[in-house]
């Protein structure tokens, strides 16, 4: 009985997504760990940080894609919040470096020895401590994206106007991030990382333990985030996203409703970039580039938004893509990939790659469903 | 008495430079004059090498105040050597064999302060105005006592206002720093430097201001006050310069965009990509010119703003034909769509032009500066305010008073309307958009001309031209205008207090607060255009 409404509480696709997703997390680790090198199930270590990095990058898509395809903001500046969360996991992993830096100093990191300076800044303490670091990971995104949000939603900035304002928020929180006086490492960023918990973060096992912490942690996302739509408050966020002044005018406190899919989705950005970073071993200015935040539009657009599903399969096939586009002698045409992509979702695969499974599948009778025009958010 | 004794030096030695026959000497004659191993002599022979207008006197005078003067009495010969150790003739300037016998000129300290008053004239005489400005401004530093007479010759003399001004400087400095001559002059030395000076006067003045007492005191006191105020002026006018020649770059960076956007609604990611073609445009014109007709080449610019529009505006055109035609009333998708052409375009750019900068060059008119009250102004930057003006109202034209500009403003206000009263709406969306984008190209010719021209150069303005779009309120020209100026007044008035990065984040905070407060920015358009 349980079992049964699980399923229906995740429909076909979610299911699917979850097993595949599951089946990664039992099967990355085996052939990695016991499949020796010279097999062909052999995982390389490499692969298992590249999948990684692929499923962090899917868990910010959900974040994204619960916003804009559920709740029609669109926001050009996840890229910051997600650079936030790794910051804050980049500042535990800088103070576990302890004297083993270049200049060995017990407290500091090294970029603050070479800067001169003498103590550590306020907003590092705390951050050797792990369960400190956890809990700032998710406060610092979540609590810009509620200052932005009350401010912005309260006096009813939407649509477009909402969409430049975050994009200039996370321009002036890059062209702040290169300054070496914020204390954050300026354009280096933070790097040369050694432990994570007392393991070597370079050390295979390590490795493969945080791709299974990221593939659990991307199950757990994708869980909540059903668990939202699926609610009555995943309904009032459609009705926002489709006649925002009815729904207002129906006796929604609207700005609220937005408020807080607006912050939870900043978490989740933050967490799957405190995900990214020990596994990346960097984090730099460069994560708050405005493109970063459009780059990840696109992979909701292309997956189909007012999915997840959709907009996690959108993150992983495009970053496939982009692998395989940059490490070759194709790398010149990547961005006239992109572009491309992102020209020929909008204009010709609305729904993008989830609706048109869905629409093969009804072409062929078959049990699968695509999102309606409605689900996929035709309205601005 | 040392300076009664210089003065009257002076004064044979100017009777000698303009009045004495020894004028007809030539520089022979006046070197003869140096072996005869007299200081009356050789003080002689310093007029004579002083007015004898030969092109190495002045080298000979240096020589001799540095003990680098020989004379040969016994082949009547005198040579100098110059720094690195060469010998020279004196008699021809050439390079010459010395020698092993010539001996050191002496100089006794009269005759030291002799050479040095002679050289100083020498150059404030110079026919070249800025040997006279560098001899000027030196004599203001030294304030030495010795050149007052000259100095006075020289500003009866001087044709050129801004050498005399540094000049009349200069003799008041003398004036003030000489304890010998009465107060009244002092304090008239004081006013004038008050009058005319600037940081090194305001130095001299403060300076001054410890050993004085009195009625002379309280003149510097009051001087340094006028300066400084001055120089307050003149800093805070700077700034609204820059702050202008700023405004004029977001102007014309925003003022394509005000069309797209602010007319048509329509957001286009892209449109930093026009002002990239319009600047390659300018670089390609210009390769041209160069190689097919280099003695044209300030011809560039004129003939590169009308190719740039039609190229810009060609490549908006095929944009919303191909693209955006498909994509009206659903903005969020448009953003997206036109960012995929803004990554193709630029990639397009790298792949046909490469990666790095590309060289354009400033033609003659662009290039040098002039002094305004004070301030230096840049004629490139004076000619892109122009420009900045010249586009902003002639857009305003169009859009006002040809039948263009009222089908496109007739179709962005109601369409289905416009298209009743047989307006091809279709069309005036094409040629809106291609307006718009060939305004962007203009502005990329305009740009080239201070800043790289390189693929990414659309990109560093797009961010900055949607902020003074929204921020002057959507649809409004004028909202736009005073936006970029806002914008950029704001932006250098922050600069010296708070760096050029953190003023600029500075400015971006305070905009997502404005537009907090006034979500449709400062002008916004009333009635029902509001609600899309």
């Amino acid at each position: 009985m349980i079992t049964l409404r699980f399923v229906r509480f995740l429909e076909g696709r979610g299911l699917v997504f979850l097993a595949l997703v599951a089946a990664l997390v039992l099967l990355v680790p085996v052939c990695n760990l016991l499949v020796p090198p010279g097999s062909p199930f052999h995982v390389p270590t490499g692969m298992v940080v590249l999948l990684g990095k692929y499923l962090c990058y899917a868990m910010l898509a959900i974040g994204l894609d619960l916003v804009w395809g559920y709740c029609g903001i669109l926001s050009l500046g996840h890229g910051a919040f997600f650079a936030l969360g790794g910051y804050a996991m980049g500042m535990y992993l800088m103070r576990q470096i302890g004297t083993r830096g270049v200049y060995g100093h017990p407290v500091l990191p090294d970029f603050m020895v070479f800067l001169n300076w003498k103590e550590l800044p306020w907003f590092w303490h705390g951050f050797d401590m792990f369960p400190y670091a956890l809990l700032m990971v998710l406060l610092v995104p979540g609590l810009l994206a509620f200052v932005f949000g009350w401010l912005a939603f309260r006096s009813r900035v939407t649509g477009v106007y909402l969409s430049i304002i975050s994009q200039a928020l996370t321009y002036a929180l890059l062209l702040a991030f290169f300054r070496n006086d914020m204390g954050f490492g300026g354009n280096n960023g933070l790097t040369d990382f050694k432990d994570i918990l007392g393991f070597p973060v370079q050390a295979q096992g390590t490795r493969v333990a945080l791709f299974v912490i990221t593939g659990l942690a991307l199950i757990g996302t994708f869980l909540l985030a059903r668990m939202i739509v699926t609610s009555t408050y995943g309904k009032v966020l459609v009705a926002i996203r489709d006649a925002e002044s009815r729904t207002r005018f129906i006796g929604y406190r609207v700005e609220y409703f937005k408020l807080v899919v607006f912050t939870l989705s900043a978490m989740i950005a933050g967490l799957a970039g405190a995900l990214y970073v020990p596994q990346i071993g960097i984090i730099n200015p460069s994560e708050f580039q405005p493109t970063n935040s459009i780059e990840a539009i696109v992979w909701v657009a292309v997956g189909g938004r007012g999915t997840l599903v959709g907009a996690a399969l959108g993150a992983v096939v495009v970053n496939a893509l982009k692998t395989v586009f940059t490490t070759g002698f194709l790398a010149p045409y990547w961005l006239f990939a992109l572009g491309g992509l992102f020209i020929l979702v909008t204009i010709a695969l609305p729904r993008g790659l989830v609706g048109l499974a869905g629409d093969i599948f009804a072409r062929f009778g078959g049990a699968g469903r695509g999102p309606t025009r409605a689900e996929a958010g035709q309205t601005p | 008495m040392r300076f009664c004794r210089l003065l009257a030096a002076l004064a044979v030695l100017l009777c000698a430079m303009f009045l004495s026959p020894a004028r007809a000497e030539g520089v022979d004659a006046a070197l003869d004059r140096f072996l005869a191993d007299s200081f009356a002599e050789t003080e002689a022979a310093i007029g004579g090498v002083a007015q004898s207008g030969a092109p190495q006197a002045v080298a000979i005078l240096q020589a001799l105040g540095e003990r680098r003067l020989f004379a040969h009495p016994a082949s009547r010969g005198v040579f100098w050597r110059d720094a690195a150790g060469t010998a020279f003739d004196a008699r021809t300037g050439l390079p010459a064999a010395m020698p092993g016998d010539a001996v050191v000129i002496r100089l006794n300290n009269r005759l030291r302060n002799v050479v040095q008053a002679a050289l100083g004239t020498m150059t404030l005489l110079s026919p070249d105005p800025a040997v006279r400005l560098r001899a000027a401004e030196s004599v203001f530093r030294s304030r030495d006592p010795a050149a007052r007479a000259a100095i006075e010759t020289a500003i009866a003399r001087e044709p050129r206002g801004e050498i005399r001004r540094v000049l009349e400087e200069a003799h008041a400095a003398i004036m003030l720093a000489d304890t010998g001559v009465p107060e009244s002059v002092r304090i008239d030395a004081v006013r004038r430097l008050a009058e005319t000076g600037d940081t090194e006067a305001l130095g001299l003045l403060r300076q001054m201001l410890g050993p004085t007492a009195g009625p002379l005191r309280a003149a510097i006191t009051q001087g340094i006050g006028a300066i400084e105020q001055r120089q307050q002026f003149r800093a805070a006018a700077q700034t609204v310069w820059f702050g202008v020649s700023l405004g004029s770059v977001l102007l014309l960076a925003a003022i394509g965009l005000a069309i797209t956007f602010g007319v048509m609604g329509v957001i286009n990611m892209a449109h930093g990509e026009m002002v990239m073609i319009g600047a390659y445009v300018t670089f390609l014109v210009q390769e041209a010119l160069r190689q097919n007709a280099p003695q044209h080449l300030d011809w560039s610019l004129p003939i590169a703003i009308p190719l740039a529009f039609l190229v810009a505006g060609l490549v908006g055109v095929a944009i919303e034909r191909g693209i955006i035609r498909f994509l009206y009333g659903r903005p969020l998708e448009t953003l997206l769509a036109t960012f995929g052409v803004s990554l193709v375009l630029q990639q397009a750019i790298r792949t046909w032009f490469g990666p790095t900068n590309r060289e354009v060059s400033a033609p003659s008119y662009m290039s040098g500066a002039f002094e305004f009250l004070g301030l230096q102004i840049t004629y490139g930057r004076l000619w892109i305010v122009v420009f900045t003006l010249v586009v902003f109202l002639g857009l305003l034209i169009v859009l006002k008073a040809t039948p263009l500009g009222l089908q496109m403003r007739a179709v962005t206000q109601n369409r289905r309307m416009a298209a009743a009263m047989g307006i091809r709406t279709r069309f005036v969306d094409a040629m809106t958009f291609g307006l718009g984008s060939g305004i962007a190209g203009i502005a990329g010719v305009a740009l080239s001309q201070i800043d790289n021209v390189s693929p990414n150069l659309g990109q560093s303005y797009i961010i900055d031209s949607f902020m003074v779009v929204v921020f002057g309120g959507v649809g409004n020209l004028w909202g736009t205008l005073v936006a970029a100026f806002t914008l950029g007044i704001a932006n250098k008035v922050m600069e010296p207090f708070a760096g050029a990065v953190l003023g600029k984040i500075l400015i971006l905070v305070l905009l997502i607060l404005f537009i907090q407060k006034r979500p449709r920015g400062l002008f916004a358009l009333k009635g029902r255009a509001v609600e899309q």
